[in-house]
């Protein structure tokens, strides 16, 4: 299960990789996305996968039954999925109204301010 | 005594949003209500590091959960340092969008926003756990997001693509390292962290490995050599008051944690990371300059410089020697209120002469010669000429680097302080020194210029305190040196004496 999982936030990653150096805006936001998805996959799998053991104590005992599944990374988890959720909107709002106000899809277009000292108008006319 | 010290500097700006969000529609209040959670957040930083100079690193523990498991505060000189300087940055910036920011803006959340912002930074530099710094910088960067893209005009949305990607990606290879870390140590305490990565028995293998996903992560946040695109790219969009907050502060802020997670976590196998990070300092050093001297806007030159002077800070990280670390902090605390009060100039002579382009121009020294003075005295310290405080950074930065025998890179950081002269000499001979270019086919000499109103003249006055301010403590820093120099040596004791740290957080 480990090492099908390892292969899925591989392929994950390459993905989410390649469509953010696409062009396009929207393979952008796909890209970004499946990025933070495997991200979280990657904290899931690196904390060790333990199955059907929860980390719950019961009344009688102690310590909790060995192996049991660990909640840290889980709770990380959570936290990362809730944060990205919220940056990822933002992110998509935003290239909206980039999209709105430059018209087009393509990033390549947006090379404005790469020029941003040239005058508005020709200084020789 | 101390939970209340160190949690002020978060719950004042937090409780200043909040109340501003209150007052939306009446930006009046929102300022007033801002202007004083900004003076509490300074004194209360003053007074933290008064507290932590006299008793030693400080922590408390949130929910009084005991240490290795619940979240920690913790505050020794070099975060209390960052705290304070970047609260009287906040408090300038306070005063200076008062006047020179458009109301729109104002109206649009901008004080909620700036102090989150400081909230941000705040925990980010007083956390003692790993996550929670990861979730201090995700607070910190949405707020850049929303100030950088506040108001959307073309060039706005068009940096903050750049800049929300390159973040986003830079905060999910940051959490890939805490994964890693959490993963092969089972700890996400900092202290715990470093003193089971210093144990005998502790594999460390993988550790190495997750050091460089913090460094890959922090190092596009704090904008080093070959991941600074995005910087000059995205920091002279937005309005002055916005971009000198954000490129004054949030690069530094990645370099603090970069120096912190490596004196204190990934301080083994250092024969394999210094080299790297040396090699980074030069580069960064280098590019910043060569590509702040092909620039013709007052606010791109300022950019890359901010990416020359990162290779300062992170050449002290790279020595390695408490020296070395002692100029990096002193760098950093001169670099973050040097850097915003140029921004600042460059935002009081747009106002006045509605441009940034040095060929549109000229003529300022004629105007307003006290405004030179003060943009010459910044950019002699951002220059390290002797009396001023630059000099001091690159003096014990030099210093360090010839005991350590590291030649190269000293007399790289020397040739690149020759180069920030030029690019500083530049500004003053297109700005201040040449004549007001001629307007296209008017007779138009600097006596000539149209008369400011009354009310042009007091706002223009207004926006002078805070440079001034920011100007007479850059020169205080320069000229009574031996205290921060001396703060800064012991806050680099505190961060090499890493059982002192272990023992404070992990004691009862």
């Amino acid at each position: 299960m480990e090492v099908l999982l390892c292969f899925v936030v591989g392929i994950l990653f390459s993905v989410g990789l390649y469509f953010i150096l696409h062009r396009h805006f929207f393979k952008l936001i796909l890209g970004l996305m499946l990025f933070g998805l495997a991200t979280n996959l990657f904290i899931f799998v690196i904390g060790r996968l333990t199955r059907g053991g929860s980390p719950i104590i019961a009344e009688t005992s102690e310590v909790a039954l060995e192996p049991f599944a660990d909640p840290v990374p889980q709770a990380l988890l959570l936290t990362a999925i809730v944060i990205g959720f919220g940056i990822q909107a933002f992110a998509i709002v935003l290239i909206r109204r980039v999209h709105q106000s430059f018209g087009t899809t393509d990033l390549d277009d947006l090379d404005t301010t790469e020029k941003i000292e040239t005058p508005e108008k020709p200084e020789f006319e | 005594m101390n939970k209340l010290l160190l949690i002020l500097p978060l719950l004042l700006p937090l409780y200043g949003a909040i109340l501003c969000l209150f007052f939306w529609f009446r930006p009046r209040a929102q300022k007033i209500v801002s202007l004083l959670a900004q003076l509490g957040l300074v004194s209360a930083s003053l007074y933290l590091l008064l507290h932590v100079n006299s008793a030693g690193i400080i922590k408390t523990q949130i929910g009084s959960w005991p240490a290795p498991f619940g979240i920690t505060l913790v505050a020794d000189l070099f975060s209390c340092l960052m705290v304070l300087s970047s609260s009287i940055i906040g408090l300038a910036l306070i005063v200076y969008s008062l006047q020179g920011l458009d109301g729109a803006r104002q109206r649009f959340g901008y004080y909620p926003l700036v102090l989150l912002l400081q909230l941000g930074i705040g925990g980010a530099c007083l956390t003692g756990d790993l996550f929670n710094l990861f979730v201090w910088f995700e607070l910190l960067l949405i707020c850049c997001f929303v100030l950088i893209s506040l108001g959307g005009t073309k060039a706005q949305l068009e940096g903050a693509i750049k800049y929300v990607t390159i973040n986003i990606i830079a905060s999910s290879i940051l959490l890939m390292g805490i994964g890693v870390v959490y993963g092969t140590l089972g700890s996400l305490n900092m202290a715990e962290l470093a003193s089971l990565v210093r144990m005998p028995e502790t594999d460390t293998s993988l550790v190495s490995m997750a050091g460089m996903f913090f460094l890959l992560a922090f190092g596009i946040k704090s904008a080093v050599f070959p991941l600074f695109f995005w910087l000059p790219a995205s920091y002279h969009t937005p309005p002055i008051a916005i971009s000198a907050f954000i490129g004054g502060l949030i690069t530094k802020v990645g370099v603090y944690a970069l120096v912190r997670t490596f004196t204190l976590i990934f301080a083994i196998n250092l024969e394999l990371s210094l080299p790297l990070i040396m090699l980074i300092a030069g580069f960064t050093m280098v590019i910043g300059v060569l590509g702040a001297a092909a620039q013709k806007d007052f606010r791109k030159i300022l950019s890359f410089h901010i990416v020359s002077q990162i290779g300062y800070m992170v050449m002290g990280l790279a020595i390695y020697t408490p020296l070395a670390l002692a100029g990096s902090i002193f760098f950093i605390i001169h670099n973050i209120l040097v850097k915003t009060n140029l921004f600042l100039i460059s935002g009081v002579v747009a106002q006045r002469h509605g441009s940034f382009g040095l060929k549109k121009l000229g003529g300022v020294y004629l105007l307003q010669p006290v405004l030179a003075l003060l943009f010459v005295l910044s950019a002699f310290s951002l220059a390290g000429i002797p009396p001023f405080s630059g000099f001091w950074g690159k003096f014990m930065l030099a210093k360090a680097g010839f005991d350590a025998q590291d030649y190269t890179i000293v007399a790289t950081s020397l040739a690149v302080s020759l180069f920030t002269i030029f690019s500083m000499t530049k500004i003053w001979n297109e700005v201040f020194w040449k004549k007001k270019p001629a307007e296209a086919g008017v007779e138009n000499t600097t006596h000539e210029m149209e008369p400011e109103s009354a009310a042009a003249r007091t706002t223009r006055r207004l926006m002078y305190v805070p440079v001034i301010f920011l100007t007479l403590l850059i020169l205080y820093i320069g000229l009574y040196a031996e205290q921060l120099i001396s703060l800064s040596g012991r806050a680099a004791e505190q961060l090499l004496n890493h059982e002192l740290y272990i023992h404070v957080v992990l004691s009862k």
